[in-house]
C-alpha cells in the first residue's frame, strides 16, 4: 500500500481457501450470519425477560427526573384528551350527533396515541439505539418489540384514566369491557408488525424519523379519532371505495372495537362489517410479515 | 499451513476482513442544506461524488486464532482494533472477507444497555439481561456482582440512580456486571483501566479467571504492561492493516520502536476511501 516502512518479519497470512477450508474441517460458522427463522424465534423467545425487562426501564426512566414521577404516564394522555376536547368538541363542534363525545373522543384518542408512538419508536428502534446494536448479542427484533411494549404498558395506564373518565361520564361498567383484552392483543400484534417493517427502513435511511410525524398525523384524521367515521359512511354520498378504505383502515377498525367494547351508546351496527375479521387479518399479515421482513435483513442492522 | 497447526483447535479465523463505515452528511466538507439536496440529486453517482465518505477501518486483515491462546490488538489511536473486535463478536458487518468462529463470541461491556435514570441495582438485572443471562443466574449472582462493584462500599449506593455516581463508581458497576458472565470467546476492549488502583488490581484478577474458563481471549489496550501480563501473542494493526502478527515480545518490541521513534508524524485516523 502506499506505507514506506519495512514490513516485519512475520508469518505470511494462509492463503484465502485454506482458511475457509479450516473453518469447515473444524466447524466453525460464519460470525454474524442471520440464523434460521425458526432458529431465530427459539433467539427471540430465550430474550424474552429481556424485552419486558428493556420495557419496563425505558417507560421508568421517562419520567424520573420529573418532581411528579410515574404521575405523568397517566397525566400525559389526561392533558392530550383535553386539547383534542378543546379543539374538535368545543371550537369545531365535530360533537354533534355522536352521543357520549368526551369517552369517545378520549378513547380514540388513547387508541391511536398506541399505534401512534409505537411505530414512531419502532422507526427509531435500530437507529436510535446502535450503541446498544454494536455492543452486544441479540436478535435485533428484540428493540421493536421492546419498545411497543413499552407503549402497551403506557396504555394500560391511560386505560386505567379511562375507566375513571367513563364512569365519571356516566358510561356503566359492562361485560362488553372484556372485549378490551383481544382488540389490545390484536392490536399490539399489529403496531409490532408495522414497528418491525419501519425499523428496517429507518435503518437504513434515518431520515424516515423526520417523515413519520407528517405521516401518522394525516393517518390520524383519516381513522377517525375525533369523528365518526360511521356518520360520514352513512349518509352514502361516499363512492363505494372511499368508504371501504376508511371502514378497513386498521387504526380505524381497532379504535371501533374498543369503542364498542368499553362504550354502551356505541351500537355493534356503528361497526364495519366483519370488524373482527378485519382486525385479526391486519394483526396477522403485519405482525407475521413484519417480523419476517426485519429478519431478512438482520445481518446487515448496525452499519454505520 | 493448516497442516502445521493440525493438533489446534482454532475458535477464530479472520479471512481477508474488510470493514468500511459510511457516514452521511460530511457532503462537500459540509452538513448544510444545499449539500444535502446535492447528495440526493446526484445519488446514482459514485458514493464519494454523493458525499457519503467512506472510511475504510480495516483492510484485508487475515487470522487464525487457536484455543487456549491470549491474543493482545495494539496499534496507534484510530487503527482499527475496536472496529475488528466488533466484526469478530458479529456486530459489525464486513464489507469483504468472512470471520468464522466457534461459539458466540461477546465483547466484554454493557455500557450501552444501561439506562442513568435506573437505580444500580434494577441496572444489574437489566444488563445481565442483555447480557443473555436468566433470571436466576442474575439472582445468583447479584451480590456476588455487587460485592464485586465496591459500590455499596461508602453507604447504600446501589439503590440510587445510576447518575448519582461518580464516573469510577459507574465504571466499577459496569465492569462488573459485564464480568459476571462466563464467555466462550471473550473479547475485552481497555476494560483494565477503569476505577481506583484497588479495584484495578481485583479486574485484572478477575479478568485472569475469565481467561481460564475462556476458549481464547482478545484484549485492545494501549497498555503495554497489561498486555504483556496477560497475552502470549499480539497482533499489531496500523491504519487498518495487520501490520505484524507474533510473540508478545516481538511485537511489542517492534511497535514500541516505531511509536517511540515517530509518535508526531503518526498518520491521521481516517481516510476517505
Amino acid at each position: 500500500m502506499s506505507q514506506v516502512l519495512d514490513t516485519p518479519p512475520h508469518t505470511p497470512a494462509p492463503a484465502d481457501d485454506d482458511l475457509a477450508a479450516l473453518a469447515a474441517r473444524h466447524g466453525l460458522s460464519v460470525s454474524g450470519a442471520r440464523p434460521s427463522l425458526p432458529e431465530y424465534v427459539r433467539q427471540l423467545w430465550a430474550r424474552r425477560h429481556f424485552i419486558t425487562a428493556f420495557a419496563t426501564a425505558k417507560l421508568t426512566a421517562q419520567y424520573s427526573q420529573a418532581k411528579l414521577g410515574q404521575l405523568w404516564q397517566v397525566m400525559t394522555p389526561l392533558l392530550n384528551a383535553a386539547v383534542y376536547y378543546f379543539i374538535f368538541g368545543v371550537l369545531l363542534g365535530t360533537k354533534h350527533g355522536v352521543p357520549d363525545y368526551v369517552p369517545f373522543l378520549v378513547t380514540g384518542v388513547f387508541v391511536w396515541t398506541f399505534t401512534q408512538s409505537s411505530i414512531m419508536a419502532g422507526t427509531r428502534a435500530i437507529s436510535g439505539n446502535l450503541g446498544l446494536v454494536r455492543a452486544l448479542h441479540f436478535p435485533r427484533a428484540a428493540l421493536p418489540i421492546s419498545f411497543c411494549l413499552q407503549q402497551l404498558q403506557q396504555l394500560l395506564f391511560s386505560m386505567a384514566a379511562l375507566v375513571v373518565i367513563l364512569l365519571g361520564f356516566g358510561v356503566p361498567v359492562a361485560p362488553s369491557w372484556v372485549l378490551a383484552v383481544p382488540a389490545l392483543v390484536l392490536q399490539f400484534m399489529f403496531n409490532a408488525g408495522v414497528s418491525m417493517v419501519m425499523a428496517r427502513w429507518g435503518a437504513k435511511t434515518p431520515d424516515i424519523a423526520q417523515l413519520m410525524p407528517f405521516v401518522l398525523r394525516t393517518w390520524m384524521y383519516v381513522s377517525g379519532v375525533m369523528w365518526s367515521i360511521d356518520k360520514l359512511t352513512a349518509k352514502d354520498h361516499l363512492p363505494h371505495l372511499v368508504t371501504v378504505v376508511l371502514e378497513t383502515n386498521p387504526a380505524a377498525v381497532y379504535i371501533d372495537l374498543m369503542r364498542f367494547a368499553l362504550i354502551d351508546s356505541f351500537h355493534a351496527a356503528q361497526l364495519p362489517p366483519h370488524v373482527w375479521a378485519t382486525a385479526l387479518g391486519w394483526a396477522l399479515l403485519a405482525g407475521v410479515g413484519g417480523f419476517i421482513y426485519f429478519w431478512k435483513a438482520e445481518e446487515t442492522y448496525g452499519r454505520g | 499451513m493448516a497442516e502445521q497447526n493440525s493438533g489446534r483447535i482454532p475458535t477464530v479465523i479472520a479471512d481477508g476482513v474488510d470493514i468500511v463505515y459510511r457516514v452521511n452528511g460530511t457532503g462537500a466538507g459540509r452538513g448544510t442544506a444545499t449539500a444535502a439536496l446535492h447528495r440526493i440529486l446526484r445519488r446514482r453517482q459514485a458514493e464519494k461524488a454523493a458525499g457519503v465518505r467512506r472510511v475504510h477501518a480495516v483492510k484485508n486483515v487475515s487470522f487464525v486464532a487457536y484455543k487456549g491462546e491470549a491474543i493482545g490488538l495494539i496499534g496507534t489511536n484510530g487503527s482499527g482494533k475496536s472496529t475488528l473486535l466488533k466484526a469478530v463478536a458479529g456486530l459489525l458487518p464486513v464489507e469483504n472477507g468472512r470471520i468464522y468462529t466457534n461459539g458466540q463470541p461477546s465483547l466484554l461491556g454493557v455500557n450501552a444497555a444501561l439506562m442513568n435514570d435506573l437505580t444500580g441495582e434494577r441496572n444489574v438485572h437489566l444488563g445481565g439481561l442483555a447480557m443473555g443471562m436468566s433470571r436466576e443466574q442474575i439472582r445468583e449472582r447479584y451480590q456476588e456482582i455487587v460485592d464485586f462493584s465496591g459500590i455499596n462500599d461508602k453507604g447504600d449506593f446501589i439503590t440510587l440512580p445510576m447518575r448519582t455516581y461518580s464516573s469510577g463508581m459507574a465504571a466499577r458497576l459496569r465492569f462488573s456486571i459485564a464480568a459476571a458472565k462466563d464467555h466462550d470467546v471473550l473479547l475485552i476492549d481497555e476494560a483494565l483501566a477503569t476505577g481506583d488502583r484497588s479495584f484495578q488490581k481485583r479486574s485484572e484478577q478477575r479478568i485472569r479467571e475469565l481467561r481460564q474458563r475462556a476458549g481464547t481471549v482478545f484484549l485492545v489496550s494501549h497498555n503495554n504492561k497489561s498486555i504483556r501480563d496477560t497475552c502470549d501473542r499480539v497482533l499489531w494493526l496500523e491504519r487498518g492493516e495487520l501490520r505484524m502478527d507474533g510473540p508478545t515480545e516481538e511485537v511489542l518490541k517492534a511497535y514500541e520502536a516505531f511509536t517511540g521513534g515517530s509518535d508526531k508524524k503518526s498518520p491521521p485516523k481516517a481516510k476517505a476511501a
